[in-house]
């Protein structure tokens, strides 16, 4: 903040000044600058964030739609069946709920806690229509055997909740257990915890593959001559300029069954023509597509580390004895640990939260944590699981990100 | 460069496994992507070369292909919104990501590095967290499904492209020169429009190109967002790769690596027009 009084100090009749002053004229004026864009973002882009994070946490459409049942259960201690009362409200609001034409929401939200009870909801409206009064309970359990159940009510109460956790716990292969403490779900419904576990080793994978090979890449193009640097350079660019489309095709058209990397290998003997290899539509697939795309992210940064270190040092420390590997690891590797820093957590980042490629080539081994927000998003329409699972990768995102800042500075982010 | 060579003959095997395993990668690097060319010019309808192919056989060349997405309605629809999305979506991120960027080299600027951290923040965000929050929120002001909607998807996109280019390139700016101008009697604005604007401009290109290239590319918030009648060419594509696979992708993908190589080629004459 030092330079303000100094650039004050040029203008006429304004002398040194004590300090900035909170709102003077340059920093209004960068401020002033830079208010439209964060105004743009803010609306086009964070407020749909946070939106979102809200949906994870926030549903009314139960407790909107039944909020007599709802107040009445409160009272019920969670043992046994509730009483007449709630049954009563119960059928009431789901008559009206049915001709509001929300009651499918309503009952495939309910069905979400506990699956098999979108019918029972749906049926007692059908045919509760045809009851005209009391006892509710015995009419309702003579509709739909849930009725009967103690978990069916605790179902609709925890439905019923505002605000939750529920598809955060979901999202993590948690559940509360009737006690009300925390569990893990049943052995053969737990995917969530798999997909991110498998999506955070892909991720390492891809990041420690793209620093291996593309390491003494990065050094023979800044050590180069300037020309044939260029012409390296070029090389490494026309990848990461080209559409993530066209290089997904390309590896499908190499990769695939009758693709041209098995024709090759069967015109050359290696395999026979029964026994092509799988390359795509399978692990192999994203790993080898993603390595691809995110190879540029490392080679750039390291690049523009290594290009600044002078080569006559590794030279010097050769003249003064030391072996090749020496100098390699004495003197150049901690020269580049910037750039190695910088590289490893962009593709990361971007390795992380990877879609497109894995969606096309990944078939049903290759799915990363992305794809199946993809899938509530669009298939099951569990919209709140979605957003769930979005907030949680948002965190391992912005926590790495800040990291960069710390470690690399955003500012310092480059393109190309 | 005799430093290199200096190097005791010992080594020799060594910097030619190096050599050759360098090659190895930009192979790795360029080969998919020079495959696909040969490829969409297949008579037949198969994504790897036939045995005509191989013997040079005139007939087992054509442009069919070409032919095809040429007369394809859907394709020439996907080129026309494709252009009109991302051009506009370009104009308002590099109008507004040029200013930011002014304000951000600003070293009274309050708050920079917050500020550059929140603009910074759609590139790294996962796409599809991104496009999932726009539909949820753009659905409910009425902007999913049209054009208007995602030109502004898209500029938000952008707009870190912009930003950084932009960023990087002010750094190199010499303020005096505003000083200048100011110092003669020029207003704010004129100093902007013709001392800063002029010498910078190769940046803010440059951004703009970026934004584009990144718009021109983008299909998950379409694919979230868009209806059909805003079908792109990545989502044109998408649906090709996905259903119902033919080689007029390949000659789709031909013609987007051209663009590639322009936008590439581009960028690096600009950047080192501003290095001068």
């Amino acid at each position: 903040m030092s330079e303000i009084p100094e650039k004050e100090a040029g203008r006429p009749g304004s002398g040194p000044r004590p300090g900035p002053r909170p709102w003077s004229g340059p920093r209004l004026r960068a401020a002033l600058l830079v208010l439209p864009l964060l105004a743009f973002v803010g609306v086009t882009f964070l407020a749909p964030l946070a939106n979102m994070l809200v949906r994870s946490v926030y549903d009314p459409v139960v407790a909107d739609a039944l909020p007599e049942t709802l107040e009445r259960l409160r009272a019920w201690d969670g043992q046994g069946l509730p009483d007449e009362a709630v049954y009563e409200a119960l059928a009431g609001e789901v008559l009206a709920a049915r001709e509001d034409r929300t009651l499918g929401q309503v009952a495939t939200r309910v069905n979400r806690v506990q699956s098999g009870l979108r019918s029972a909801l749906t049926r007692t409206a059908r045919r509760l229509r045809n009851v005209d009064e009391g006892p509710w309970s015995d009419a309702m359990i003579g509709i739909h055997a849930a009725w009967g159940e103690t978990g069916t009510w605790r179902a609709l109460r925890e439905a019923g909740d505002r605000y939750t956790a529920r598809h955060y716990l979901n999202a993590l292969d948690l559940q509360r257990d009737p006690e009300g403490s925390i569990a893990f779900q049943p052995e053969d419904r737990q995917i969530y915890l798999f997909l991110l576990w498998r999506t955070l080793l892909v991720s390492l994978g891809v990041t420690t593959l793209c620093l291996l090979i593309g390491y003494p890449v990065a050094r023979l193009i800044a050590h180069a001559p300037p020309r044939r640097a260029n012409l390296l350079l070029i090389l490494v660019l026309v990848p990461f300029w080209t559409s993530l489309l066209v290089r997904t095709t390309s590896w499908i058209v190499l990769l695939q069954n009758q693709g041209v990397l098995n024709d090759m290998l069967v015109y050359l003997g290696v395999i026979g023509d029964d026994g092509r290899l799988a390359m795509i539509y399978n692990m192999t697939g994203t790993f080898v597509a993603m390595t691809h795309v995110l190879l540029p992210f490392m080679v750039l940064p390291l690049y523009s580390v290594m290009s600044a270190i002078p080569r006559v040092q590794t030279s010097a420390a050769e003249s003064l004895g030391a072996t090749p590997w020496q100098s390699f690891w004495r003197v150049y590797w901690p020269q580049t640990l910037p750039g190695v820093g910088a590289g490893c957590l962009l593709v990361f980042i971007l390795a992380i939260g990877y879609y497109i490629t894995p969606a096309l080539v990944g078939g049903s081994t290759g799915q990363l944590i992305s794809n199946l927000i993809a899938f509530h998003m669009q298939s099951s329409l569990n919209w709140s699981l979605a957003a769930a699972l979005g907030g949680i990768l948002l965190v391992c995102v912005a926590g790495l990100y800040l990291l960069y800042d710390r470690l690399v500075g955003i500012e310092r982010m480059r393109l190309g | 460069m005799t430093t290199i060579t200096t190097t005791t003959a010992g080594h020799g095997f060594w910097h030619i496994a190096y050599l050759g395993f360098c090659a190895l990668v930009f192979a790795f690097l360029i080969a998919p992507i020079l495959v696909i060319v040969p490829l969409s010019f297949n008579a037949e309808p198969y994504f790897t070369f036939t045995e005509g192919m191989l013997r040079l056989d005139a007939d087992a060349w054509s442009l069919r292909w070409y032919r095809q997405i040429v007369e394809d309605e859907e394709w020439s629809r996907a080129l026309a919104n494709s252009l009109f999305i991302g051009v506009s979506a370009t104009v308002l991120a590099t109008a507004l990501g040029t200013l930011a960027a002014l304000g951000l080299s600003n070293p009274a600027m309050p708050a920079r590095r917050f500020a550059t951290g929140l603009l910074i923040s759609p590139m790294v965000t996962p796409v599809i967290i991104s496009a999932a929050g726009m539909f949820f929120f753009y659905s409910n002001l009425g902007l999913a499904q049209t054009h208007l909607g995602l030109i502004l998807a898209h500029a938000a996109l952008g707009t870190p492209f912009v930003v950084i280019t932009v960023t990087a390139t002010l750094a190199g700016y010499d303020q005096n020169l505003s000083r200048a101008a100011a110092s003669m009697g020029a207003g704010p604005l004129t100093v902007f429009r013709r001392v800063q604007l002029p010498l910078i401009a190769p940046g803010v290109v440059s951004g703009g190109i970026f934004a584009f290239a990144a718009s021109f590319d983008e299909v998950v918030v379409v694919l979230f967002m868009g209806g059909i009648e805003q079908r792109t060419i990545p989502r044109q594509m998408w649906s090709g790769i996905r259903e119902e696979i033919s080689p007029a992708i390949l000659a789709v993908a031909v013609f987007l690596i051209v663009f590639a190589v322009l936008f590439l080629l581009t960028v690096e004459w600009l950047r080192r027009r501003n290095a001068r």
